[in-house]
């Protein structure tokens, strides 16, 4: 069945391809609709078109029969010589191939659409862990930091070792085989495809960022279908590139205030992360804003309880009568593993009562779970990625461990219920590599010496885990010799940065240099970029991503998925579509 | 060095007090120094609450050690004084986020911007309070007035 859908949609993706000069539609070929899910249809014609002259067909009907309403025609878009045509939150309930056809009576253009519905509910919850920027290495230096390894065997596995169902995710966008965040959390929420920078829209040729065509989020249906509860745990901003995806519409990710308001009209129950920054009036110290609203007030008039940290966060969740709870617990990112509990660096001093992924997952499904129509929860560990771009590991790996201790929180607490699938995956990967181990006792006086590769390289000396689950220390004789593919001009240090996450560049004019506070350490090597001298430090990987599944409904992950398949097992594990 | 024996020969030659004849700013005390970790006192996620050694010092000159962010243009009148230094231009990528504890330097006179990663002091009227620069839109919480600076 699925093949001779895909085979028809082949075709019009050839016709569609011949026809690239005329007009552009969204949402684009090939793309894959839940059956009932909202769009706006856009088609965007390259020059000016008589109103008569223009039409759009689904399945050679007119579009206003199809959807029973007229799409508004747009002669003269951001005021350019240039018509489009939009239908706003556009639906189609009944699965099947659509082929769309738009005309300005010269040129047509064709795109091909899957509509497809779920079947019966399988699970009541969903649960996505986004580990963000993890890759293979991250996870296999996570279990040696955290579990250890003697012989060749570890001396025990991480919880997401033991989940049944594995797949490998296709991160790549409409625009480019490179992703970012925004981009990939949107596919995973929205089952489309969208742009480097884009939150749940197609990157279309609208001026204002807010303006162009929406898709509709899980979140959204599942509280418009369902009465659904939605939860979104992040240890980033809250307004960042993944949690945003859950709520947000957008083309750029950095409109944090409009993301803000938006976060607060979408009605999500659980939101707890960083960010309060864009919730403070201009007129406070450490405001984002440019407005005098208070959003935490605006928040607590819809019925949010707030917390502040660890402790009001415990006490809110605990309150039998908390449904809607907003944790922000830092002015910006949260401070991560190895600077909260060992190293005491970043704003840790600060913020000293920061909750852990642990601590809001727990806190979240406290909440969550009083909704007996099941909740969408999406938790991401954000720090994985914030510092693999800055080349920084030892960071990334403390937050992978952190990412599958939260896990193993949301198992304990759906291990024997039944109802609730998990799903671990990342959303696009860093070129990360452990190659051996640096053994500051082997001799010679560069870094590069005491890098031991295969049968030199032994095993690495970190203490045992404590019982969180993290070496107390990465400071240690022989470490891991981990490295990067993709880098800026930089020192190699080959030990752990300290005082501080890694700043590997430094802006220098148009471009930038080696930051010399890494090139001056006993062992540094320079290293030349293979970058471009703009870039500020390392970059994703196009690599495949690992997708680990457990749970009813799980079973569908396996093999090699689209990013967009995320949402559709997700929406077909709890029967949506029907 | 030079400035300085002209000085000695005009203080010998008027044999006038030296503080009369240096330039009014010299001739007050040197200006009272301000450290990053001295601007706010509290820190929390509704807001930071400035120092009681800023409320003093709002309105005088002050002297304050930092890192010239990337400013916004080639020759800037205006820029970011910044704890660490900012290996992202905050304008220029949509990553980037400035840290709570910033203060924006308005220059007497323009100047060419430094290397991000010189350490500069800078000497300036403290301004405090939410103000928004009317031609890039930045909101700030602290400034220096009429500032010049040197490198530190």
């Amino acid at each position: 069945m699925r093949r001779s859908l895909l085979t028809a949609l082949s075709v019009t993706a050839l016709f569609a391809a011949q026809a690239a000069v005329a007009q552009t539609i969204y949402p684009v070929d090939r793309a894959e609709i839940l059956a009932g899910a909202r769009f706006d249809l856009k088609v965007e014609f390259p020059g000016l078109v008589a109103r008569d002259r223009a039409s759009v067909t689904v399945n050679g009907r007119p579009i206003a029969e199809v959807f029973g309403r007229e799409a508004e025609f747009i002669e003269r878009e951001d005021g350019q010589p240039a018509s489009s045509i939009m239908l706003r939150d556009a639906t189609l309930p009944a699965p099947g191939v659509y082929t769309i056809t738009a005309t300005d009576g010269e040129h047509t253009a064709s795109v091909g659409w899957q509509v497809y519905g779920g079947g019966q509910r399988q699970a009541r919850n969903v649960i996505l862990f986004v580990g963000d920027g993890m890759t293979v290495a991250n996870v296999t230096a996570a279990r040696i930091l955290s579990r250890g390894i003697r012989e060749g065997r570890y001396n025990g596995r991480l919880t997401i070792d033991d989940f049944p169902q594995m797949a490998t995710v296709g991160t790549s966008g409409v625009d480019s085989i490179a992703t970012d965040s925004a981009n990939s959390a949107a596919a995973y929420n929205t089952g489309h495809k969208s742009g480097v920078n884009a939150l749940n829209v197609y990157p279309s040729r609208a001026r204002d960022t807010l303006g162009h065509p929406r898709v509709e989020t899980l979140a959204a249906y599942v509280q418009r279908t369902r009465g659904m509860s939605v939860g979104v745990v992040t240890n980033t901003e809250i307004q960042d590139a993944t949690p945003a995806a859950v709520f947000a519409h957008t083309r750029r990710r950095s409109d944090y205030i409009p993301i803000t308001d938006q976060m607060l009209a979408s009605g999500v129950d659980v939101l707890l992360g960083g960010g309060s920054a864009a919730f403070l009036p201009r007129g406070v110290p450490g405001s984002r804003r440019q407005d005098e609203r208070n959003m935490i007030d605006a928040f607590r008039q819809q019925g949010y309880t707030f917390a502040e940290d660890a402790g009001s966060l415990a006490e809110a969740a605990a309150q039998s009568g908390t449904r809607r709870l907003l944790g922000l617990f830092t002015l910006g990112n949260m401070d991560g593993a190895l600077d909260r509990f060992y190293l005491h660096r970043g704003t840790v001093s600060r913020f000293p009562n920061q909750p852990d992924l642990t601590e809001q997952v727990r806190a979240a499904l406290q909440v969550l779970e009083r909704n007996p129509a099941g909740f969408y929860l999406m938790v991401e560990s954000g720090e994985i990625d914030k510092n693999n771009h800055p080349l920084d590991w030892e960071r990334s790996v403390y937050e992978t461990i952190m990412l599958d201790n939260a896990v193993r929180v949301a198992q304990d607490w759906a291990r024997d219920r039944n109802d609730t699938m998990i799903v671990v995956v990342p959303d696009h990967t860093h070129g990360m590599a452990i190659v051996g181990t640096v053994d500051d006792n082997r001799p010679g006086e560069q870094g590069r010496d005491h890098v031991g590769v295969y049968q030199d390289a032994g095993f690495p000396n970190y203490p045992p885990a404590d019982a969180r689950g993290y070496p107390p220390s990465v400071d240690v004789s022989r470490r891991l010799a981990v490295f990067y593919a993709a880098f800026p001009d930089y020192c190699e240090t080959f030990r752990p940065s300290l005082d501080g996450q890694r700043v590997p560049s430094v802006r220098q004019g148009n471009v930038y240099v080696a930051n010399e506070a890494f090139c001056n350490q006993p062992g540094a090597q320079r290293r030349e970029g293979n970058l471009p001298r703009t870039a500020d430090s390392g970059v994703h990987a196009v690599d495949d991503a690992i997708l680990r599944a457990w749970g009813p409904g799980s079973e569908r992950f396996r093999g090699f998925v689209d990013n967009t398949y995320v949402f559709r097992g997700m929406a077909e594990a709890l029967g949506l579509g029907q | 060095m030079a400035s300085k024996a002209i000085m000695t020969d005009r203080r010998a030659l008027l044999g006038a007090p030296a503080a009369l004849l240096l330039p009014a700013a010299a001739r007050a005390a040197a200006p009272e120094r301000l450290g990053f970790d001295e601007l706010y006192g509290t820190w929390s996620v509704t807001g930071l609450r400035f120092t009681d050694k800023v409320k003093r010092l709002a309105g005088e000159t002050v002297t304050m050690r930092g890192y010239m962010a990337p400013p916004l243009t080639a020759e800037a009148i205006f820029f970011v004084l910044t704890n660490e230094p900012m290996s992202i231009c905050p304008f220029c990528s949509s990553d980037a986020e400035w840290p709570p504890d910033i203060v924006v330097v308005y220059l007497r006179r323009r100047a060419l911007p430094l290397d991000p990663s010189h350490r500069i002091d800078v000497t300036g009227r403290l301004e405090t309070g939410s103000w928004t620069d009317p031609e890039s839109g930045f909101v700030s919480q602290l400034r220096l007035r009429d500032a010049a600076f040197a490198r530190g």
